[in-house]
């Protein structure tokens, strides 16, 4: 077996084509935890959504109110003169969101459920699978994102590509402007708003979510009982869980969004085989200030 | 390595172009591997035994839940699952106040038992305020006063093969073709034997009412709801519960809740 300190790709040369725009960016662990952790977040999405159906309701504070009222987000169904609507709350302002949340299902034959059946795994209601689902993946992808940061500490993938420079901070106005044209340059390393991108969901929002998850858990509450204190009360870890869940979506989408603008076969292939196609050096004359590879 | 590296960028495409197909086919992909039993769903339930032997390990025998103040009961507890049981044999005993109910202990025990409220009342007792966090999601803060269940086993002498204590209730859960199914459940030995599991016959300050429970239901602390019976009438000391039920150790771990309800 190779060291995970490996730095050159001796090992896939032979995939690599002559051109020199093809480079080798994305070590086997990032392309191997990459997809682990694409597969867990799936899971744990659905699962956590039908979860979240046994209660769609969210709470600030150290308990739920059923005497008075903590409640920050709610999704429901009601009675009115329409017939069956779903609603959503939030923040006390209400939403009609018949047929996707809190009333939904094939026509005539909708039910009262929070997320809908399609977004849900089981399809059906059942909390205890979804819980069998949610925690199995939950380990894969905690262990997985321990994996990933000691192969990223001893490949320099951490140093090399994520943690943020001086440079960085000075780029991020062109780097804003240049993604708001859907204008992307190909180069080796990440430009800054994808480093805070990563870099958020792997430092920020990720352990956030771990650390939300086990402080909804009783028996680690005996092992870290400041955890909950420190987060507002264990009802507010839940709403943060959900918030973060949101957050983790919205990442997605925008993931999507941009692997679609800057070329999906070239991105796909660095995360599947970790060749990656970068832009062509600057022709002559051509002084636009690139940073070197 | 060549010839392994293609296999699995083959697998890593496939295994991709899968999870967008299941995205896109909806999510009843899972549905049918997903039931008490199925192949697939004993695999991820492996996970539990996991997260049982990690949290045991982190959290030992008598680690204690948090406890909180009298300034955060809010509210009333909120009862959940049966909270007015129908059968005959509770509503007799409810009607006399609980004069003629007895709490049994039974099983592998040198001394089988059976007390009143009032022997139990006289035991030390525990009082405890502690938050009770049902498997929904919710959470409910309340004052909690009982008999320690370790100081009852010890009058019974558990045997030395008894493993688990099993919760016997005169609540009617669920009806099947056999009759009715009375709620029951188990814990080991650990939480049995755990300085905050009470054998709970006051809360807030009175009696247990009986939508949450009275005359007798046990705390668990560090587990949630289900874990924590009402309407106990007999505590039953067993080596495995293989036999009970459908053999996963209580009423909604026989319809698909783990066992281990510590997260």
């Amino acid at each position: 077996m190779e060291t995970v300190a490996r730095s050159q790709p001796t090992v896939e040369a032979d995939a690599a084509p002559k051109d020199a725009t093809l480079i080798y960016r994305q070590s086997r662990w990032t392309r191997l935890t990459h997809w682990l952790w694409a597969i867990s977040l799936f899971f744990m999405l659905l699962s956590g959504l039908q979860i979240f159906n046994a209660r769609p309701q969210l709470y600030i504070g150290k308990e739920s109110g059923f005497d008075y009222n903590n409640t920050v987000f709610a999704i429901g169904a009601e009675n009115t003169a329409a017939g069956t609507r779903g609603y959503t709350e939030i923040f006390g302002k209400r939403f009609d969101t018949t047929g996707v949340l809190g009333w939904s299902g094939p026509a005539g034959q909708e039910t009262a459920r929070g997320f809908p059946s399609w977004a849900t795994i089981p399809s059906y209601y059942d909390l205890g699978t979804a819980r069998v689902v949610h925690f199995f993946f939950a380990w894969i992808l905690s262990t997985t994102l321990v994996v990933w940061l000691v192969a990223s500490v001893l490949n320099d993938h951490l140093r090399r590509d994520l943690a943020p420079r001086i440079e960085d901070l000075k780029r991020l106005p062109r780097d804003i402007v240049d993604h708001a044209k859907l204008k992307f340059h190909h180069t080796r390393e990440y430009n800054t708003l994808q480093k805070m991108a990563y870099g958020g969901v792997l430092f920020v929002l990720l352990p956030l979510m771990i650390i939300t998850g086990l402080a909804m858990s009783p028996s680690m509450n005996s092992v870290l009982p400041f955890l909950n204190d420190l987060l507002g009360g264990r009802q507010t870890a839940r709403t943060i869980h959900f918030a973060v869940m949101v957050l983790l979506v919205g990442f997605f989408i925008v993931h999507m969004l941009m692997i679609l603008a800057a070329g999906p076969i070239n991105e796909l292939r660095s995360i599947i085989t970790g060749w990656y196609r970068t832009d062509p050096p600057p022709a002559h004359g051509d002084n636009t200030p690139e940073r070197s590879a | 390595m060549a010839k392994f590296e293609i296999s699995r960028r083959k697998f890593l495409t496939s295994a991709s172009l899968g999870v967008s197909g299941i995205m896109l086919s909806g999510c009843d992909a899972f549905d049918s591997q997903l039931g008490v039993g199925d192949g697939l769903r004993s695999f991820l339930e492996g996970a539990n035994g996991l997260t049982y032997r990690a949290q045991r390990w982190l959290a030992g025998r008598d680690a204690l839940a948090q406890e909180f103040t009298e300034a955060d009961i809010r509210q009333p507890q909120r009862p959940n699952g049966v909270t007015a049981p129908d059968d005959d044999t509770y509503k007799g005993l409810l009607a006399n106040n609980f004069a003629d109910w007895r709490l049994e202990v039974s099983g592998l025990v040198e001394k089988p038992l059976s007390l009143t409220r009032e022997q139990l009342q006289n035991m030390p007792s525990r009082t405890q305020i502690t938050r009770h966090d049902c498997v929904e999601g919710w959470s409910c803060i309340a004052k909690w006063t009982g008999t320690p269940l370790s100081l009852v086993l010890d009058q019974a002498e558990v045997k030395p093969q008894a493993r688990y204590v099993m919760f016997h209730c005169l609540d009617t859960i669920d009806r099947s073709l056999a009759g009715d199914i009375k709620y029951y459940g188990t814990i080991d030995l650990i939480d049995a034997r755990h300085p905050q599991t009470i054998l709970a016959y006051g809360l807030n300050g009175k009696p247990l009412p009986v939508e949450n429970g009275a005359p007798l239901r046990v705390r668990v602390e560090r587990q949630l709801g289900y874990k924590m019976p009402k309407y106990l009438y007999k505590i039953e000391l067993v080596d495995s519960f293989a036999s009970i039920g459908g053999g996963r150790g209580g009423y909604w771990e026989d319809n698909g809740y783990d066992w281990y309800a510590g997260i």
